[in-house]
């Protein structure tokens, strides 16, 4: 087996999780919003995995397994309020969108 | 150094960069296009973690179907001209990132306080983890409640997204 201490996993995914908020917090494109989530999502997966390989313990991987079924799902109804949104604003930018906004 | 090692450091390299071109690309298409290589690394990075059948659920669900649905989506919107998609750097981004180098240095921080050495090297029974058989052992016995629960949940998303991207909202 390899040497690569678990803290290098968790200091990458760690990295990975702050370019995905910081792509969530800069962005105006909903569709590239979303795909920062899909990030953030990935680095916390890798986060699950680590400690599960490290601690030997089977738990962290089934986790990740929900966690992508919750990641369909969010990608399914999240397009889906895109193009609903798309097809009565006509546009995808979310600092356009203010039918809400209090 | 052993040849894991190499592949650990080229794969979170490239994990780090790809998610980099994700957030910074002005086309939405090159967006996904380096969102799916961010997540062929990461499945690299499954593999050095002897998490196999992560590593092909990884390609499969996450570069195969959900980024297929993406890119879908946005050859559906026809996001015309090069124009509107222009995005400047300003006030905003400037915050956002600040806040995510204290973010990053926070994480790095708290995960990297304390090392302890029990960890410093994956254990050799690791590869007995992440079979197919020991995650389907385990998926059928103590968390088939929550598996079943699961499909109760595509189910819903399932209807929720048809209903959501049929109707014509009028306002």
């Amino acid at each position: 087996m390899h040497s690569i201490p678990l803290e290098y996993y968790l200091a990458l995914s760690a990295v990975l999780f702050t370019i995905g908020s910081v792509g969530v917090l800069t962005r105006r494109n909903a569709i590239i919003i979303f795909m920062s989530i899909e990030l953030m999502l990935n680095a916390v997966n890798l986060t699950l995995v680590a400690f599960s390989a490290y601690l030997g313990d089977i738990g962290g991987q089934i986790f990740v397994f929900f966690v992508m079924t919750v990641a369909a799902a969010e990608a399914s109804v999240g397009l889906a309020i895109v193009l609903a949104l798309f097809r009565n604003k006509e546009t995808v930018y979310v600092d356009e969108v203010n039918v809400m906004k209090w | 150094m052993e040849i894991s090692a190499i592949f650990f450091y080229v794969l979170a390299a490239g994990a780090v960069a790809t998610g980099l071109l994700t957030i910074t690309r002005r086309n939405p298409v090159s967006s996904a296009m380096f969102l799916i290589l961010h997540f062929v690394c990461l499945t690299g990075l499954y593999l050095t973690l002897q998490a196999q059948l992560l590593a092909v659920l990884q390609v499969l669900v996450y570069a195969g179907a959900i980024m297929v649905l993406v890119l879908f989506v946005i050859m559906l919107l026809n996001l015309g001209d090069e124009e509107k998609l222009t995005e400047s750097v300003n006030q905003r981004s400037l915050v956002a990132a600040a806040i995510g180098a204290v973010f990053a240095l926070q994480l790095i921080l708290a995960f990297t306080f304390d090392p302890s050495p029990r960890y410093s090297a994956l254990p050799d029974n690791a590869a007995s983890v992440g079979t197919v058989e020991a995650i389907g052992n385990e998926m059928f016995t103590t968390f088939l409640f929550p598996f079943e629960a699961v499909s109760l949940l595509l189910l819903a998303a399932v209807i929720g997204s048809i209903i959501l991207a049929k109707r014509k909202l009028r306002s």
